[in-house]
């Protein structure tokens, strides 16, 4: 099967400093790729790259084979075709939960606003949101503003979806919520790359997880092989603490 | 990782970069010569040209006026500079009190709001006119009755109230939960006020503080209508003798060369405070 989403070489900078060195990575139709390594091994990073939110230093990346890190690229057109959820939620705080979900279909897809409350809405209802949808975001806990920001990200109809350590700010029986939604998405067979703490998660959900040491991918495979026979001995030592 | 050289493709990426930023610059400054070369045709070819150009850019008046100007127009800084730190203060002090829950303090809180709706509400030159006017007629023991005196004081009366209402809005545009992780801490309500959401209000409301400035050198002008012979007062003067504005133009020239500065520095202090705090957060 072609791949998704490709690439190689990627290097990134911050001033002097190498955040991700060489790093390859292929993504197909339906995969769930987990990013797994320690803070600041450049799990974040990487997928602000891939969503052009970052400039990078070397390297292509490629988005249904075609280049997206040429400077050329629209980048908006690019991200309107990938989804993303943050760490932090990131909610518009002066709009309604309808509101931060009928945003981006009306203003960048061209949906009329009927149309677009009515999707949101019924997507709001399959992950138990629907009696929040006229609240501001500030009234929800943490685990109904995640799954708020995760439908955000649904309604556009995303052909990747980004994830950004979306539990980790998260209590922990949180969580279970949250993941539930993701763990239905990969069901249904949406293409993710998920940056994550959750290792059972990543173990259950995952078609492919990478260790990422010190801005590189240290080793890549199925979940099984990872989780219980790594090859590399800086992944057995990051089990080791996590799990 | 020292031994990384730049991909044949990064290379060509680099260069395309720099060709978008060259065809970025070309586009802003044609951009901007065509509409300002347009601007100039448009008031130069107007059918009143040569009228107002002998009116309003007469040379020699210019340079005639300028000393007279230049000497006055240190007056008005004087009063900006002095007006600038009373209502600093002022407004400050007013927005806390409008902000205070303390029982005690609703006196102060009345006070406040009073204040603030009645002085914002008076045109600032009728202030100066009831101050330059009205006050030294009171013949209160002590107090100075000179017009410069009073003048700067209808302009601290006046913009305090404006500026207050600016610093409240900068604090209550502070999450509610800064106040919580303060007052978790221990700290009282002014403690709180003080050391934590007062400081972020501030970085906030810096544009808005910049435009309030602005408009309080300017109205340094006012003084001119109670007798003060600031820089306006002796542009006029120079133009009635002589039946020629060139010296208004002169007075706007230095009341732009005083803003920019002020307005450089705003932005210089807001950039380096994001810097400082955002730096590779986002």
């Amino acid at each position: 099967m072609s791949a998704l989403l490709t690439v190689e070489g990627l290097r990134k900078l911050y001033g002097d400093k190498v955040v991700l060195d060489d790093v390859s990575l292929s993504v197909a139709p339906h995969d769930v790729i987990c990013l797994i390594g320690s803070s600041g091994s450049g799990k974040s990073t990487l997928l602000r790259c891939l969503n052009l939110l970052e400039d990078i230093d070397d390297g292509v990346i490629t988005f249904e084979g075609r280049e997206i890190s040429d400077p050329r690229v629209d980048a908006r057109a690019v991200r309107s075709r990938l989804g993303m959820v943050f760490q932090a939620y990131n909610l518009f705080p002066h709009l309604t939960v309808l509101e931060n979900c009928t945003l981006a279909p009306r203003k960048v897809h061209g949906v009329r606003r009927a149309e677009a409350e009515a999707r949101a809405l019924e997507m709001l209802e399959r992950f138990g949101l629907a009696d929040q949808a006229t609240k501001h975001p500030d009234r929800l806990s943490g685990g109904q503003q995640q799954r708020a920001a995760l439908v955000r990200a649904l309604c556009t109809h995303p052909t990747l979806l980004l994830l950004d350590e979306i539990t980790a700010a998260l209590d922990p029986e949180l969580v279970g919520e949250v993941l539930e939604i993701v763990r239905a998405e990969a069901a249904a067979g949406m293409t993710m790359v998920i940056a994550t703490h959750e290792m059972a998660f990543a173990r259950d959900v995952a078609t492919s997880v990478c260790f990422l040491h010190e801005g590189r991918i240290l080793e890549q495979g199925p979940p099984t092989q990872i989780f219980t026979d790594p090859r590399e001995e800086r992944t057995r030592q990051f089990l080791a603490r996590v799990l | 990782m020292s031994e990384w050289s730049p991909s044949q493709h990064e290379l060509d990426r680099q260069r395309v970069r720099s060709r978008l930023q060259l065809r970025s610059a070309l586009i802003a400054t044609a951009m901007t010569v065509l509409a300002f070369v347009a601007l100039g045709v448009l008031v130069t070819g107007s059918p009143g040209w040569p009228n107002v150009k002998a009116y309003f850019f007469s040379w020699p008046d210019a340079r005639e006026s300028f000393p007279a100007i230049r000497d006055a127009i240190w007056l008005n800084i004087k009063m900006f500079l002095i007006a600038e730190v009373f209502i600093l203060i002022f407004a400050m002090l007013i927005a806390m009190a409008r902000v205070s829950r303390s029982p005690w303090l609703m006196p102060l809180r009345v006070v406040a709001v009073v204040y603030t709706d009645v002085v914002r509400g008076i045109p600032t030159i009728l202030l100066v006119y009831l101050f330059a006017f009205g006050m030294p007629a009171l013949e209160l023991q002590g107090m100075p009755d000179s017009p410069f005196f009073w003048a700067t004081a209808a302009l601290i009366v006046s913009y305090s109230a404006y500026v207050a209402e600016v610093f409240r809005s900068g604090i209550e545009s502070v999450h509610p939960s800064q106040w919580a992780s303060a007052q978790a801490l221990g700290l009282t309500r002014g403690q709180t006020l003080r050391h934590v959401i007062v400081p972020q209000a501030v970085r906030r409301v810096v544009p808005p503080l910049l435009n309030d400035f602005v408009s309080l050198q300017k109205d340094t002008a006012l003084a001119s209508a109670a007798g003060v012979f600031e820089a306006v007062a002796t542009a006029r003067d120079y133009t009635l003798y002589n039946f020629n504005f060139t010296p208004y133009l002169v007075v706007a020239g230095f009341f732009i060369v005083m803003t920019v500065p002020l307005a450089r520095l705003c932005d210089w202090l807001t950039a380096r405070m994001r810097r400082r705090e955002l730096a590779g957060a986002l």
